[in-house]
């Protein structure tokens, strides 16, 4: 373990998993999230496995995975364990799968959490693929006074500072920022590891702590209306071609075969 | 009774299948179309597994598995039967028959096996003894303290990769008031012993790149140290591991039916003909019912088994109709969604034919359908003197 071994939160959403075919709900409210599967936001699996990364490499002793939704998002943490955090903490703040927490109150809860835990560094996706609100980070950022790097591409810890690749538009920018810092990462940082047989096993065994959103004497009910949710635009008019193999030339050509 | 998975049975689940969908799927085609999985990749899966902890799951863990329950196991293999057997058999899954060897050959395969240093194949079948085991020609005669065997195995998977193989080989004759019936006895026999020979053997329609292997013996001498369990006691063997790989059977079909259905779904929410989606057409609808209907009742009938097994109770039975249902599920399941896809659906451009071709051995490997049966009605009917 390096001198400046530092505890590090990474918080973690359930959302709707990426290979799932996304349906509108018949009265419009949203999409529909029951029964469908569920898994780790991919972006915060990104921000787990740097967390992690940190941790083998000696830069970090502790890493906290930290969960704020339904009940069900504890199968979400249990994949954070199996990953290699070390511990975590779930904070129920509602009953309806369908009801998302806001940023702002997320943002809120994980200022108190930080308060509690005194983190180095918290490390956050860089938004949630659900409803790509890319604001949490930004606005824990901002209650908490700490310094942020968004949109992380490379994350190196230098004595108290991290310094942070970031991915802007035409480019690549390196900063350096003072901890504690939260930092929200991006899609080419790493690629996650896949959770290992053992650790899947050891998971079970690793402390969950269970809250609530009173607790931390959070309100989480909505300040967003959402006025209405519809498909995307339906594909336009087909193509016509002059045989099968021109079909299938183009298929592949567009990589759908 | 409780029908859902813990959170670990959900996490091995989504882990092997982002496995199977990652690392297996972008390799499938390039196999399908050489018959072929280069050295350097099946390594490469291999050593993933390894890091993994995936690598022999099936065994305990004094020996250096996992230690998963048959369940966890069938979940698996489950998950496995999605992708192309010729590289998820580089996942690592030791024939646990290994469990037999004695202290001297943990040594020499069972512990290398599980670490993935040494690969198995598993030989009983020959030309002219397929499901009637007992009457195979390959035999084996005393000389001077050793064994001689001679004959030949065909059809035995695996064995181009195989660092040595479980061989059951006929060691005596037991005049019995039925007739003569033949002692069996499991031999483990190393790649390139003298008078030992692995030749290619036939090219099958299914699992292109799994190839099958032809054994040859020819005067071919084995110590004692060689013999896996008791001299005359291959049934025995047999009878304790192998019905447990008739599971994996099942289980790969239930896997692999899923992967295939979801395709028939898709393709019957999408392809348009006279006007709007084939899935409206009920002639497309209700074989989509079919299928998944017949998808969940060969999973729970699979899942079942596998609990028995856990649960140490008699499980042949179910084992047997597991594996009987799941393998014709599967057949029905590819042929219908071959059918869906239309003339396309034959067409190398998709998998559909793939699955349907692969599909046609699972009834008949491991102990074909009419077997499957004759262990059920016999286990049902033995009793009632029938
Ligand atoms: C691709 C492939 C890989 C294989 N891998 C292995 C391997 O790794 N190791 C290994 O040892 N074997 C392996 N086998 C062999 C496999 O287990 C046999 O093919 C199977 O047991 C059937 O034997 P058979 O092909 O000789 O058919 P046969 O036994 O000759 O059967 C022919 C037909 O007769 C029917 N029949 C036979 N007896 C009865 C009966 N009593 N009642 C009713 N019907 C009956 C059968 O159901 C079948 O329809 C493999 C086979 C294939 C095709
Ligand atoms: C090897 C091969 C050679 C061929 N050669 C020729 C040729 O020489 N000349 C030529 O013109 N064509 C040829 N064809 C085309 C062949 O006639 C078509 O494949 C066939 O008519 C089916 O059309 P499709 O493949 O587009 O399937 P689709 O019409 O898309 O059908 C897909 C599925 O939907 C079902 N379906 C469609 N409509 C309905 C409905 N109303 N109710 C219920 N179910 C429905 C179908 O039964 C099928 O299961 C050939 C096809 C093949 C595979």
């Amino acid at each position: 373990m390096g001198e400046n071994a530092m505890k590090v939160l990474v918080p973690v959403k359930r959302v709707i998993d990426y290979n799932v075919k996304v349906r509108v709900k018949a009265d419009g409210s949203g999409v529909d999230l029951a029964n469908v599967k569920m898994s780790m936001n991919p972006f915060d699996e990104i921000a787990v496995e740097e967390a992690i990364r940190l941790k083998e490499a000696g830069m970090a002793e502790e890493v906290v995975a930290v969960s704020i939704g339904v009940k069900q998002a504890q199968e979400t943490l249990r994949t954070a364990l199996a990953m290699g955090a070390d511990r975590a903490i779930l904070v129920v703040a509602a009953d309806d799968v369908h009801q998302d927490i806001e940023p702002l109150a997320v943002a809120k809860i994980l200022a108190k959490i930080v308060e509690e835990e005194q983190p180095q560094l918290v490390m956050a996706g860089k938004q949630a693929i659900d409803n790509d609100m890319n604001a949490t980070g930004q606005m824990l950022s901002a209650l908490l006074g700490w310094s942020q790097a968004t949109f992380a591409s490379e994350v190196k810890v230098e004595g108290d500072n991290a310094v942070v690749t970031r991915e802007v538009d035409g480019g690549l920018q390196t900063i350096k920022v003072k901890m504690p810092a939260i930092v929200t990462v991006d899609l080419r940082l790493n690629e996650p590891r896949y959770a290992s047989l053992p650790n899947i096993m050891k998971a079970k065994k690793k402390p969950l702590d269970e809250k609530t959103a009173e607790d931390y004497g959070v309100d989480v009910s909505p300040r967003l209306e959402v006025v209405k949710t519809t498909e995307p635009e339906a594909r336009k008019a087909g193509e016509m071609v002059p045989d099968v193999d021109t079909l299938v030339a183009k298929l592949k050509e567009k990589g759908v075969v | 009774m409780q029908f859902g998975l813990s959170d670990e049975q959900e996490m091995i689940v989504s882990t092997v299948r982002s496995f199977v969908e990652n690392e297996i799927y972008p390799h499938e085609a390039e196999v399908e179309r050489t018959g072929h999985v280069p050295r350097e990749l099946g390594e490469e899966i291999k050593r993933k597994c390894l890091d993994l902890g995936f690598y022999a799951c099936n065994f305990p863990e004094e020996v250096g598995g996992a230690g998963l329950s048959h369940l966890d196991f069938t979940l698996v293999e489950r998950e496995l039967g999605r992708g192309s057997m010729a590289l998820t058999h580089f996942f690592g899954r030791p024939q646990n028959i290994l469990m037999a060897c004695d202290a001297e050959q943990r040594e020499r395969y069972l512990l290398p096996a599980v670490r993935g240093e040494r690969m198995d194949a598993l030989a009983m079948t020959e030309p002219d003894a397929g499901s009637d085991v007992r009457g195979m020609k390959c035999t084996a005669r005393r000389e001077g303290g050793d064994w001689i065997v001679n004959g030949s195995k065909h059809f035995i998977s695996g064995a181009e990769h195989a660092d040595f193989f479980i061989v059951f080989i006929a060691t005596g004759v037991d005049e019995t008031p039925k007739g003569p019936k033949k002692r069996i006895t499991t031999f483990l026999v190393d790649r390139g012993t003298p008078g030992f020979e692995v030749r290619e053997g036939y090219n099958s329609v299914s699992h292109k790149g799994y190839k099958n292997c032809i054994l040859d013996f020819d005067n071919c001498r084995l110590p004692d140290a060689q013999v896996l369990g008791e001299v005359d006691g291959g049934f025995e063997v047999m009878n304790t591991w192998l019905y447990a790989t008739r599971l994996t059977v099942a289980a790969f079909c239930v896997g692999r039916a899923r992967r295939c259905f979801d395709l028939a779904l898709d393709y019957a929410a999408e392809r348009k003909q006279f006007g709007q989606p084939i899935g409206k057409f009920q002639g497309v609808s209700f074989q989509i019912a079919d299928m998944i209907t017949e998808i969940d009742a060969a999973d729970w009938l699979t899942l079942a088994a596998a609990w028995r097994l856990d649960e140490g109770l008699p499980a042949n039975r179910e084992i047997a109709s597991a594996k009987l249902y799941a393998s014709e599920m599967l057949a029905r399941v590819t042929d219908r969604t071959l059918q869906i896809f239309g003339g396309m659906g034959l067409m190398d451009d998709f998998p559909v034919e793939r699955f349907w071709r692969d599909a046609r051995v699972e009834r008949i490997w491991d102990g074909t359908s009419e077997i499957q049966r004759h262990i059920i009605s016999r286990d049902l009917l033995r009793p009632l003197g029938a």
